[in-house]
C-alpha cells in the first residue's frame, strides 16, 4: 500500500461511513427500528457483513452495531510525515467501508423498491432499467454453480467507464472470452460501463455475463457480496468465518478489480476492501502501485495499463490460467455467450423451433468411413436465403476411432447444444429432434455460414473429447426431405439408447464413478455417481463420468469399484466408503447412496434438489432450486441449501438431480419414491411423465397426482390432509423416524 | 592518547562529552582511557575458580601451539569454557530474574494485590495460558492469570522434564535440542548447574561444558525472557506501533525531568501513571515548573517508549550525559547496566539518584523500594521528590537540541497484524517478499554500548550495510536506540538507507526498514517473530533454514552473551563485534564457530569490523537463500482448476 493509496483509501472509508451513518438516521427516522431491511430473496442477508462478522442484518436497528465496528475499523487519516504503518488499517479501513456500503445499498432497496431489477437476470434497455442489483439465491446459484465448475473462473469488477463505448464493448468481449463474468458499477466522469455496452449494443445482463450491478462504486459490494456467498453456499464455511472466507477467495474465486478512469478516495477505499480477499486492481490510470506480493497472490495495485492490454494483465496479475478454445468461426466463442439471446429483428435465420424441423444426431462409423474434419453442406445456406428465412435442418455428426464407444455417441450428442449456443450471435435450444437455432443478422454479417456449426462441432469435440475418437465428420442438410431421412434415422438410434439406459442398473456394473469436479470450490464434497443415480447436480450420469474418465485418466472422475455391498437397502459399499473417505480428505467416512435417513450423500451445493424429510407425512418433499416460494418443511430452497451445501452430511436431507426423482433407486432406503408427499407443481410438471411411468409400475398410476404442491399445501400440515384425502400409500409405511 | 579518537558518533553525546570534560566530571568515556582491558582477562586465560591460582595462562609469544595447563591441570579450554559457561549463566540469571520480579508481580495483579496494575491485554492472555496447557473455558480472566503466574513462577523452579516455551519452537528445532540433551529442565537449575560444573574439578571437558552453557541460554530465550515479555504484555499491554522521539534533547528545560533507568518496567509504569495525574501535576506548577516531563534510559525507556510514546533519553553510554544536562532533577534505577559511576555524577549537580530494587543498592544513593503492593504510592513518592528538588538546580542547564522522531512498537503479534490487516494478519507477505527476493533476508541486530569502541558507530555502520542489502533488520535494547537516534526508526529512512527491494516492501506496508522490537529482555520477540515465519511456510521448517543472521556488534554485558548463545542454539549464526571471550582456546573457540553449525545449525563468529561483520551475515543469508532453492528467480504461476481443486 503506498502512502498516497492508504492515505485516500482511509479518506475515502471516512466519506463512506459518514455517508452511511447519515443514510441510517434518515432511514431510522422515516422507517422505525423494527422495519425489515436487506437484499432480495436471500438466506445470506447483507453477505459481506454477514460472512465476515456473521451478524445477519435483517431489521434497521442491527445497522447500529455493524457501523460501530465500522468506527472501530477505521483509522484515523495519515500523517504526511513519519507516518504509522498503514498497510493493514487501510485494509481494515477498506472492509469498513464495503460494510457501510452494504447498508447504503441495503437502505436504498427500502427507500427507492424499484431502482434495482429485484429477481431479473435480464435487463431492460428500452425501459432505461439496466441495474440489476444484488443477485437473489437462485441467481447467485445457478451462476455460482458455473465458478465451482470452472466455466467461470472468476470475475472482473469493473469500476467507473472507459473513454468510449467502442473501448467498453472490446474489454468486455475480451472478458467474456476468458470466460469471466463482469460486474459493472461505479462512475467515471459522468460515464458508465454498463451504459456504454448498452450504447454500442452489447447485450448485457446476467446470461451474458455482462452484469450490470449498479450506477454507484457502493455497488460493488453486490460482486464482493457474491464472492462471500460463493464460499458460503459452496467452501461450507460458517458465518463469522471471515478468515476462512476471505483466503477461500484468494485461493479459488478468481477475481479482480478493473479501475477504469479518475481513482477517487472512494474507489481506493473499496480498492482497499477487495484486497482482503486477495483480489487485486488494475487501473488504467498513473495512480501508484503496490507490487510487492503477499495478501493477494502477486501484486496489489497495479496502474496505468492501456486498455487493449488491460484484460491480458488483469488475468496474469491475478495468476489465472485461462484456457480459451480456439474455434475457427468468424464471431467470438465462449460459455460467456451461452447466455446471449437472438431475438425479432435480429434473426437472420430459425431452424426448428416447431415450426421447421431440426434434428441433431451424433453416430459412429468405422475408420474408414470417415475423413476427419469433412464437412458438408447440402441444401440452402445462409447466402442462399432472405433475412427472418426458415429453414430446415439436420446435423450429422459422423465419429470414429479405436476407443470409441457406441455408449459415448449420446454424450458427445448431448454436448452440441451448449457446444453451439457458445458462438455469438447463434442461439440453440433444445437437442435431438427438438433443437432449435436461430442465427442472428449480427453473425451473418462477421461472416457466420451454416458449415461454421459443423466447425464448432468438429473442433469442440475434438478439443473436450479427443481422447475416445480420432476422427469425426460432419454434414448438414437444409432441404426437406433429407433432412426427413435423417429424422427417421436419428429416432431409431434415440429409440435403442434409451432402451439400452433404461435396463442398465447399479447392479448391472461392478463400477460406478467419482466426480470431485467441485472440490475447487466445496474441498470435502465427493459425488458417487451409479447408473441409477445420476450426479446431484444433474450434469453428469454414469455414462458421462466413464466417457470424463477415459478422456482424462486423472480427472475428476474416478471409476470406484463397488466392493462389498454392506448394506444393501441404504446402498452403501466398502469400495465407495473407502473412496469416500480419501477423496473428503477424511471428512467423510460412509455414505449411502440410496437414502437421506442413514448417512446421505454430501452436495456441493451444486444440487438441482434438495429432498427434506416430513416427520408429521412420514413422508419426503423436494423442492428445486427455481421454486424460491416457502416450503412445507418450513425452509426455502436457499435455506436447505445452506445447511446441506459445503460438503456436510446431514441426515433428513438430501441434495440430488430432478432426473433421480424417477430413478428406481431414488430413496429405496427410506422407502422410494412412494415417501414422495410433496414437490413444487413445475417441477412435478417438467416429470410428469417419468413419474406416471414410475407410478404405473408401482401400481399407483395416479403417483404425480396424489403429491402435493404448492397449490394445495403450503404447510406440512395441509400436506397431510391433501395425502390422506387422497390416500397417499406413505401413511401405512413404515415409520421414517 | 589521542584527541582524534572517535567516542561517538552521536552529536547529543559528543557535546555533553566535551561539557564533562570542560567541567572535569569522570564518566565512563574518560575512565575508559585510565583503565585499559586485561590483556589476559580478554581472551579469558585466566582461572581464578579455586585458591591455588589464580592461574594465568597467556598464549605463548614464541609457541603458539604449545598446551598451557593450570595449577590443577585444567587445561587452556576447560578454563576458557568455565569462563564462557559462568558468563552466560551471569546473563541468563538476569534475565530471568527480572523475569521472576515481573511473574511475582504478575501473580499479585492477577490477586488485585498490586496498586496500579491490570490486566491490559486479555488477548494475549488467553494465548499464553493456552501455551501453558491452562483449561481458559468459562473461567474468568482473573483465575486464568492467577493460574498462568502460577505456572510461570513453576517454570523458574522446575527440577525435571521440559520448560512449557519449548513446545513454540519448530518441531525440527525441538528434536535437535532432545538430540543434543539441551533441553532446559527448569530456569534455576540450570544456572545452578553451570555453576556446580564449573566448580573446582566438576567438568572439565569443554563440549560438555558449552552444552550445559547451551542449555541455560535456551532457559534464558525460551524461558526467563519469553516469560518476561509475555507476562508484560498482558499486564502492560503488547506494543502496538507508537509515535516516540529520542535523545537528550527529549529533557526539557523547564520541566521537571524524571529518568527512569534501568530494565524492569513495573515501577516505571506506574511513574507513567501517576504523572499523568493532574495532582501531581498542578505540584509541578507551584515549583514553578511548566510540567513533568518523564524519559527514559536504557531498557526501561524502550519498554516505556514502546508502550506509551514516553520520550527517549539515550542508550547506555548516555545514561552519566543525563544528569551532566544540569536538567535531570531525579533518576531511578532498579537492576542491570547502571553504572556506579552515577552517583559521583549526579553529585556535580542537584540530581537524586534512587535505587528501587531491593537487588540493587549503589553507595550514596537514596533507595526507595519499590513493592507491587503498594508500587502507585511509591511512584507518587518519587514524582514528589523530583518536583521538590526542580528549585534546587544549581547549574546552568545544558539540553543538546538533538532528538529525532521515532516508530516503534513492533512486536511479534503486531507485526502479524501489520502485514494483513485486522481480517488477514499473518506473515505471508514477509515470507513472500522473501521468497521472491525483494528482501534479502532478516537479521536481528541487538546488544549494547561498549566504550571500547566508538558509540553507536558500528549498530549503525553495521544496520545501514545491511538494509541497503535489502535485509529487514529487527533490533532491540541498546542498538534499537542507535538507530532511532540516527532516523533509521522512521519510514522515510527506508527511502534514504534501503535497498530498492526492501524499500518497496516497507513503502507497502508503511514501516521503516529497521522495526524496533523493545528491550533486550524482548529478544524473544524475535524468536518467536522467527518461528512465525518458519510456521507460515515456504521459508524450511527449521529456525536454521530461514534466511536470517543475528548480530552485537557493540555488546558488552554477559547478557548479551546469554541471547547470543540462545540465537546460536536456536540456529541462527550471531556474530560478535568488540571482543570475544575464547579467544584464549582455539578449540573453544573452534568449537562454538564451526562445530555448532554441525550440531545445532547455528553457529558463532567474531567480526569487529561492522562492514565485515555485515557481509558475513550476508553471506550467511545467501547461503541460506541458496539451499531453500529461493536464490533465482521463480516464473509466476497461473492456476487453473485442477490446480484449485488440489488445494484440498
Amino acid at each position: 500500500m503506498s502512502k498516497i493509496i492508504a492515505s485516500a483509501a482511509i479518506r475515502g472509508a471516512h466519506k463512506i461511513l459518514n455517508r452511511a451513518r447519515d443514510r441510517y438516521k434518515k432511514a431510522l427516522d422515516r422507517f422505525g427500528p423494527e422495519q425489515e431491511i436487506g437484499f432480495p430473496n436471500t438466506a445470506y442477508y447483507l453477505p459481506i457483513i454477514y460472512a465476515i462478522t456473521g451478524i445477519g442484518v435483517s431489521r434497521i436497528k442491527d445497522i447500529e452495531a455493524v457501523l460501530k465496528i465500522c468506527e472501530r475499523l477505521i483509522p484515523p487519516p495519515v500523517k504526511e510525515n513519519t507516518p504509522l504503518p498503514y498497510l493493514a488499517p487501510s485494509l481494515d479501513a477498506g472492509m469498513a467501508t464495503l460494510f457501510a456500503e452494504e447498508v447504503i445499498e441495503a437502505i436504498r432497496y427500502l427507500e427507492e423498491p424499484d431502482f434495482y431489477l429485484a429477481n431479473s437476470e435480464d435487463v431492460e434497455p428500452a425501459g432505461g432499467k439496466i441495474w440489476l442489483g444484488a443477485a437473489n439465491d437462485v441467481i447467485f446459484r445457478k451462476r455460482g454453480v458455473e465458478f465451482v465448475d470452472g466455466t467461470a473462473p472468476g470475475f472482473a469488477a469493473i469500476a467507473g467507464a472507459a473513454p468510449d463505448p467502442e473501448t467498453a464493448s472490446k474489454i468486455a468481449l475480451e472478458l467474456q472470452e476468458k470466460n469471466l463474468y463482469v460486474f459493472m458499477c461505479g462512475e467515471n466522469q459522468g460515464k458508465r460501463f454498463a451504459e456504454q455496452l448498452v450504447e454500442a449494443g452489447v447485450q448485457i445482463g446476467w446470461p451474458t455475463r455482462l452484469v450490470s450491478f449498479g450506477p454507484d462504486i457502493s455497488a460493488a459490494v453486490f460482486a464482493i457480496g457474491f464472492a462471500c456467498r460463493v464460499a458460503m453456499a459452496f467452501g461450507g464455511i460458517k458465518p463469522g468465518e471471515f478468515r476462512k472466507n476471505l483466503i477461500y477467495n484468494k485461493d479459488r474465486t478468481y477475481a479482480f478489480v478493473l479501475a477504469l478512469g479518475d481513482v477517487t478516495d472512494e474507489w481506493y477505499a473499496n480498492a482497499a476492501g477487495a484486497i482482503n480477499w486477495g483480489f487485486p486492481t488494475i487501473a488504467d490510470t498513473p495512480i501508484p502501485q503496490v507490487l510487492p506480493t503477499g495478501i493477494c497472490t502477486y501484486e496489489h495495485v497495479v496502474s496505468n495499463i492501456p486498455h487493449e492490454h488491460i484484460v491480458q494483465k488483469a488475468v496474469e496479475v491475478r495468476g489465472l490460467k485461462v484456457q480459451v478454445s480456439k474455434v475457427p468461426i468468424p464471431v467470438s466463442y465462449g460459455p460467456a455467450f451461452e447466455g446471449e439471446r437472438v431475438r425479432g429483428e435480429d434473426i437472420y435465420l430459425e431452424m426448428g423451433g416447431g415450426r421447421t424441423i431440426a434434428v441433431e444426431w451424433t453416430t459412429s462409423k468405422r475408420m474408414e468411413e470417415v475423413e476427419d474434419g469433412r464437412i458438408d453442406v447440402v441444401g440452402k445456406d445462409v447466402t442462399d436465403v432472405e433475412p427472418g428465412a426458415r429453414l430446415h435442418f439436420a446435423m450429422v455428426a459422423e465419429v470414429a476411432g479405436r476407443n470409441f464407444q457406441e455408449d459415448f455417441e449420446p454424450i458427445l450428442e448431448r454436448q452440441n447444444h451448449h457446444l453451439i449456443n457458445q458462438a455469438q450471435g447463434i442461439m440453440h435450444i433444445g437437442q435431438r429432434d427438438i433443437a432449435w437455432i436461430r442465427i442472428s443478422k449480427q453473425a451473418v454479417e462477421k461472416g457466420f455460414r451454416l458449415e461454421h456449426i459443423a466447425r464448432i462441432i468438429h473442433a469442440k469435440y475434438h478439443q473436450e473429447f479427443g481422447a475416445i475418437f480420432d476422427k469425426v465428420q460432419i454434414k448438414i442438410y437444409t432441404d426437406e426431405e433429407k433432412v426427413r431421412e435423417i429424422l427417421d434415422a436419428a429416432r431409431a438410434s434415440y429409440a435403442y439408447r434409451d432402451a439400452r439406459i433404461e435396463g442398465m442398473t447399479d447392479e448391472s456394473v461392478d463400477t460406478f464413478y467419482s466426480c470431485i469436479l467441485c472440490q475447487s470450490f466445496a474441498p470435502s464434497h465427493v459425488c458417487i455417481v451409479s447408473p441409477e443415480r445420476t450426479g446431484l447436480c444433474g450434469a453428469y450420469n454414469w455414462l458421462d463420468c466413464r466417457a470424463a474418465y477415459e478422456i482424462n485418466p486423472d480427472g475428476p472422475n474416478q471409476p470406484v469399484k463397488k466392493g462389498e455391498c454392506l448394506d444393501d437397502r441404504y446402498g452403501q459399499f466398502k469400495g465407495c466408503n473407502e473412496y469416500i473417505s480419501r477423496a473428503s480428505r477424511q471428512k467423510i467416512q460412509s455414505v449411502s447412496l440410496y437414502s437421506l435417513m442413514v448417512d446421505p450423500m454430501t452436495t456441493c451445493g451444486c444440487c438441482e434438489c434438495i429432498a427434506a424429510i416430513l416427520p408429521m407425512c412420514n413422508g419426503i418433499m423436494t423442492v428445486d432450486r427455481d421454486f424460491t416460494e416457502m416450503t412445507p418443511c418450513g425452509m426455502k430452497f436457499t435455506t436447505l441449501a445452506g445447511s446441506v451445501g459445503g460438503g456436510a452430511q446431514t441426515p433428513g436431507f438430501l441434495g440430488h438431480s430432478k432426473y433421480n426423482i424417477t430413478q428406481r433407486k431414488f430413496l429405496k432406503g427410506d422407502g422410494g419414491i412412494l415417501r414422495l408427499v410433496w414437490m413444487p407443481k413445475r417441477l412435478k410438471e417438467e416429470l410428469r411423465d417419468r413419474l406416471q411411468k414410475r407410478g404405473e409400475e408401482l401400481g399407483i398410476p395416479n403417483l404425480p397426482d396424489i403429491i402435493a404442491d404448492e397449490t394445495v399445501a403450503l404447510t406440512e400440515e395441509e400436506v397431510l390432509n391433501y395425502i390422506t384425502e387422497k390416500g397417499h400409500p406413505c401413511l401405512t409405511l413404515e415409520p421414517l423416524l | 592518547m589521542s584527541e582524534e579518537i572517535i567516542k561517538t558518533v552521536d552529536r547529543a553525546t559528543k557535546e555533553l562529552i566535551d561539557k564533562a570534560e570542560r567541567e572535569n566530571i569522570k564518566t565512563v568515556f574518560s575512565r575508559s582511557e585510565e583503565i585499559r582491558p586485561c590483556p589476559i582477562g580478554i581472551e579469558e586465560s585466566c582461572c581464578k575458580i579455586c585458591a591455588m591460582g589464580p592461574c594465568r595462562l597467556p598464549r605463548s609469544k614464541k609457541d603458539s601451539q604449545r598446551e598451557r595447563v593450570g595449577v590443577c591441570g585444567a587445561t587452556i579450554d576447560t578454563i576458557v569454557a568455565r569462563n564462557f559457561a559462568r558468563r552466560v549463566a551471569a546473563g541468563v540469571a538476569a534475565h530471568s530474574d527480572h523475569a521472576r520480579e515481573v511473574a511475582e508481580t504478575f501473580l499479585k495483579t492477577a490477586r488485585g494485590e498490586a496498586q496500579g496494575f491490570t490486566i491490559k491485554d486479555e488477548v494475549k492472555l488467553l494465548a499464553v495460558a493456552l501455551d501453558f496447557g491452562i483449561e481458559i473455558e468459562g473461567k474468568d480472566a482473573r483465575d486464568i492469570a492467577i493460574e498462568l503466574a502460577e505456572k510461570a513462577l513453576r517454570e523458574f523452579g522446575r527440577q525435571k522434564g521440559e520448560l512449557t516455551y519449548i513446545n513454540k519452537a519448530p518441531k525440527k528445532r525441538q528434536d535437535i535440542w532432545r538430540r543434543h540433551g539441551v533441553v532446559p529442565r527448569g530456569i534455576d537449575r540450570e544456572v545452578v548447574e553451570v555453576m556446580h560444573r564449573t566448580h573446582m574439578g566438576v567438568d572439565q571437558d569443554y563440549r560438555h561444558i558449552l552444552l550445559q552453557t547451551t542449555r541455560c541460554a535456551l532457559a534464558d530465550g525460551w524461558g526467563g525472557s519469553m516469560i518476561s515479555t509475555d507476562l508484560q504484555d498482558i499486564m502492560f499491554g503488547t506494543p502496538v506501533p507508537v509515535l516516540g522521539s529520542i535523545n537528550l534533547g527529549v529533557l526539557k528545560e523547564d520541566e521537571v525531568n524524571i529518568v527512569v533507568h534501568g530494565h524492569e518496567p513495573l515501577l516505571p509504569e506506574l511513574l507513567v501513571a501517576a504523572s499523568r495525574e493532574p495532582g501531581i501535576r498542578s505540584l509541578a506548577e507551584k515549583v514553578g515548573a511548566k510540567g513533568i516531563n518523564l524519559a527514559g534510559m536504557c531498557c526501561s525507556a524502550n519498554e516505556v517508549l514502546m508502550r506509551h510514546g514516553i520520550p527517549c533519553a539515550g542508550n547506555f553510554l548516555q545514561q552519566e550525559l543525563a544528569i551532566i544536562t544540569g536538567a535531570v532533577e531525579l533518576m531511578t534505577v532498579d537492576v542491570q547496566c547502571e553504572m556506579q559511576g552515577l552517583q559521583s555524577v549526579a553529585e556535580c549537580f542537584h540530581t537524586k539518584l534512587i535505587t528501587t530494587s531491593d537487588r540493587a543498592r549503589i553507595e550514596g544513593a537514596e533507595h526507595i523500594e519499590f513493592h507491587p503492593e503498594d508500587g502507585l504510592d511509591t511512584a507518587r513518592k518519587i514524582l514528589r521528590l523530583a518536583i521538590e528538588n526542580y528549585p534546587n538546580r544549581r547549574h546552568a542547564v545544558y539540553i543538546p537540541s538533538y532528538k529525532q522522531d521515532t516508530v516503534v512498537g513492533f512486536s511479534h503479534e503486531t507485526i502479524n497484524y501489520l502485514l494483513g490487516g485486522l481480517f488477514r494478519a499473518s506473515y505471508r507477505p514477509l515470507n513472500d517478499n522473501i521468497i521472491n527476493g525483494r528482501i534479502r533476508g532478516v537479521a536481528g541486530v541487538v546488544g549494547c554500548n561498549n566504550v571500547r569502541t566508538p558509540h553507536d558507530l558500528c549498530h549503525l555502520t553495521m544496520i545501514k550495510e545491511l538494509i541497503k542489502n535489502d535485509v529487514l533488520v529487527l533490533t532491540t535494547g541498546c542498538a534499537a536506540m542507535a538507530c532511532g537516534k540516527a532516523g533509521l526508526l522512521i519510514p522515510e529512512a527506508a527511502k534514504e538507507f534501503a535497498g530498492s527491494g526492501l524499500q518497496e516492501v516497507c513503502e507497502a506496508v508503511g514501516i521503516p526498514p529497521v522495526l524496533h522490537m523493545g528491550a533486550c529482555v524482548d529478544n524473544s520477540r524475535i524468536l518467536v517473530a522467527a518461528t512465525a515465519m518458519v510456521k507460515e511456510g515456504g521459508l524450511g521448517d527449521d529456525l536454521a533454514d530461514l534466511p536470517a543472521a543475528g548480530a552485537a556488534p557493540e555488546w558488552m554485558s554477559e547478557k548479551a552473551l546469554a541471547i547470543g548463545h540462545y540465537f546460536v542454539a536456536s540456529g541462527i549464526f550471531t556474530v560478535f563485534g568488540t571482543t570475544w571471550p575464547t579467544l584464549g582456546s582455539d578449540r573453544v573457540t573452534g568449537h562454538l564457530f564451526k562445530d555448532y553449525e554441525e550440531m545445532f545449525k547455528g553457529m558463532w563468529a567474531y567480526e569487529p569490523d561492522p562492514i565485515k561483520a555485515a557481509q558475513l551475515m550476508i553471506e550467511h543469508i545467501d547461503k541460506k537463500r541458496k539451499a531453500l532453492g529461493i536464490d533465482k528467480a521463480r516464473e509466476r504461476v497461473l492456476f487453473d482448476m485442477a490446480m484449485r481443486r488440489a488445494l484440498g
